[in-house]
């Protein structure tokens, strides 16, 4: 193994960390979904493709800077993810987890391939002046749009917290995730519930895609890069566990950062898998504990 | 097996081997040899998914097994073809015996099994990727040495018989598992696994077994793929597009049924080639309208379409 001078390592697992905070926004509106729904949701990468797309025709065409499309994107797709799960994925799967997994991947298909007939398969990114600048801290240097990316997912991560916690909304989507039953019981609409859940998951990859966009490029299948990682997270962090999200994100951050560094780029994402295998099956409840 | 197991596959392989007679363009063959590659890898899909209810989103994983081995042995050690073809299916069925041993030991099932199968398959890709061996990004040629005693033919046609009779071969295989003991165990953990093991069924060997034979088809496929078409790279050999088809057809089909993916594959293929027809070629068209396929048959009930027709005629 080649050794690197201890500035370039301490960039890397800086630069890990930045980028791990926008993996565990990703990984954060899986999870949710998890926790509450209690189903995971392949089309999580091709929403994210989409929301990409979204920020880039935002650019594009109405000359948004990525970090202002957050402020559109977010609301259309929280009403996307909400009438996603109300009228495709919720009447389609009548409860089978089968089914979910099915008319998710199915709902992933179309989304990436729509966004291949009608983008084609070039790929695309966004030219914004920022994009070069970086911040110095002592001898190392970040990209500016990390430290950005790192600071929103952190907020946003907050956000949720405060929303979860102290809002009527928070308290009903909590006392589904705990007892559906008990929850319908008490005149809590589950079906709305669960719809909400999944619009906040949306939304979580939308204010994503719009960090992602300046240092990062969208083609079609630019989501499947994320999607596995978001999966790796989501299962080391504990299914359905937000803060274990969070943690999860940076840890796989620094992973993928470090064994890029010292792997090569290509087997830089073996790393992520080996290690996603691993917790299915030798610790599938997660690392940091949430049981399943 | 009875007279009523085999009539059927009977009368499907004698309509189905006079095609070349009809169809002689080189296109229509093409296309015709491509579907019944998919269909052969969904085939296999469909011992485990469709019998065992055992759901893998990552078929590539032995599809792409035995497509590099059979091409790797050929080019790097100068193993006879028919002997490579053999040697790659084992692999795919090894590989498919290994993931097995690790995922349902571990108490893998349902979105859990679907996501480790997805992680190896990746797995996999990377590492063809990115080994020279393997000839890395940019991928891996099989001399052509145009034999039949090199596995290569002049004419398409004979490449469909080929196919076709693997395919032939799949369905007697999946009709004999029906009426074996081992095809009632598999059933039994579909459908309750617990249950199953109450009365005695060794699920996991039985699970063992229907995964090590389902990969050992789709590696056929996989194989058969690498033979006719002379090449291979790791999107093609482990990308997701096989673990995707691998489950189409069978979930459209009729997932548990011997003809489910052979209905299934057909019918997707058709319809895939009549929007290319219509539409003009926009690319992702056809796979965009198998995903509202998926979604409909999931959301609509009976999901196999034998069992629409059954219902239709009832009526």
């Amino acid at each position: 193994m080649r050794s690197f001078p201890i500035e370039i390592v301490g960039e890397a697992v800086l630069n890990g960390l930045l980028t791990g905070a926008i993996y565990g926004l990703v990984a954060l509106g899986l999870t949710l979904v998890y926790g509450v729904l209690h189903i995971i949701n392949f089309a999580h990468g091709a929403l994210l493709t989409l929301a990409m797309y979204g920020a880039f025709v935002a650019w594009h065409t109405f000359g948004l800077d990525p970090y202002l499309a957050i402020l559109p994107l977010v609301p259309l797709f929280f009403a996307l993810g909400y009438g996603v799960q109300r009228f495709i994925i919720g009447p389609a799967s009548r409860g089978q987890d089968s089914n979910i997994l099915l008319v998710t991947l199915g709902l992933s298909i179309i989304i990436e391939n729509v966004m291949l007939a009608v983008f084609r398969s070039d790929t695309l990114s966004v030219q914004v002046d920022y994009a070069m600048e970086v911040v110095e801290l002592g001898p190392m240097l970040l990209g500016y749009p990390r430290v950005v990316g790192f600071c929103v997912a952190f907020l946003v991560a907050l956000l949720l917290f405060v929303l979860l916690t102290m809002t009527d909304t928070g308290r009903a989507i909590r006392a589904v995730a705990k007892e559906r039953t008990g929850a319908a019981l008490v005149g809590i609409n589950v079906g709305h519930v669960y719809a909400v859940t999944f619009g906040i998951g949306a939304a979580c990859l939308a204010v994503a895609a719009c960090l992602l966009l300046p240092f990062f490029y969208v083609n079609p299948r630019v989501g499947n890069a994320f999607v596995l990682v978001a999966f790796t997270i989501v299962v080391l962090g504990g299914m359905g566990s937000v803060p274990g999200a969070l943690l999860g994100g940076l840890f796989i951050g620094v992973v993928e950062s470090l064994s890029g560094l010292y792997l090569g780029d290509s087997l830089g994402q073996l790393g992520i898998f080996l290690i996603f295998i691993l917790v299915l099956l030798f610790r599938p409840t997660g690392l940091f504990g949430a049981k399943a | 097996m009875t007279a009523r197991d085999l009539l059927p596959i009977a009368v499907f392989a004698a309509v189905a081997a006079l095609l070349p007679v009809f169809v002689t363009s080189g296109t229509w063959l093409n296309f015709a040899v491509f579907t019944l590659i998919v269909t052969l890898a969904a085939q296999g899909w469909n011992i485990l998914g469709g019998y065992g209810g055992q759901y893998s989103f990552g078929h590539a994983a032995f599809f792409g097994t035995a497509a590099y081995a059979t091409a790797l042995l050929q080019v790097r050690f100068g193993v006879n073809p028919y002997l490579a073809f053999a040697l790659g299916v084992m692999a795919a069925g090894l590989v498919g015996w290994i993931i097995g041993l690790l995922s349902f030991r571990s108490g893998l099932r349902g979105s859990y099994f679907a996501l480790v199968t997805l992680a190896f398959a990746e797995v996999f890709r990377v590492l063809a990727n990115a080994s020279a061996f393997t000839g890395g990004a940019a991928g891996i040629l099989i001399p052509l040495d145009v034999r039949p005693g090199n596995f290569q033919f002049a004419s398409r046609a004979i490449f469909y018989w080929v196919a076709l009779a693997l395919v032939v071969a799949a369905l007697l295989i999946t009709r004999t598992l029906e009426r074996a003991r081992l095809g009632a165990h598999l059933v039994a953990v579909r459908e309750n696994e617990d249950a199953a093991r109450a009365l005695g069924v060794d699920a996991l060997a039985v699970k063992l077994s229907a995964i090590a034979l389902s990969a050992a088809i789709t590696g056929a496929a996989g194989a058969l793929y690498a033979q006719y078409f002379l090449y291979l790279d790791s999107n093609i050999a482990y990308g997701t597009w096989i673990s995707v088809e691998a489950l189409l057809g069978p979930i459209v089909g009729g997932a548990g049924t011997a003809f489910g993916p052979v209905i299934g594959g057909i019918l997707l293929h058709s319809l895939g080639e009549l929007a290319r027809k219509l539409l003009g070629s926009v690319p992702g068209l056809d796979l965009a309208l198998f995903g509202v396929l998926l979604i409909l048959v999931v959301r609509f009930p009976p999901r196999d379409i034998p069992g629409l027709l059954r219902r239709r005629a009832r009526r």
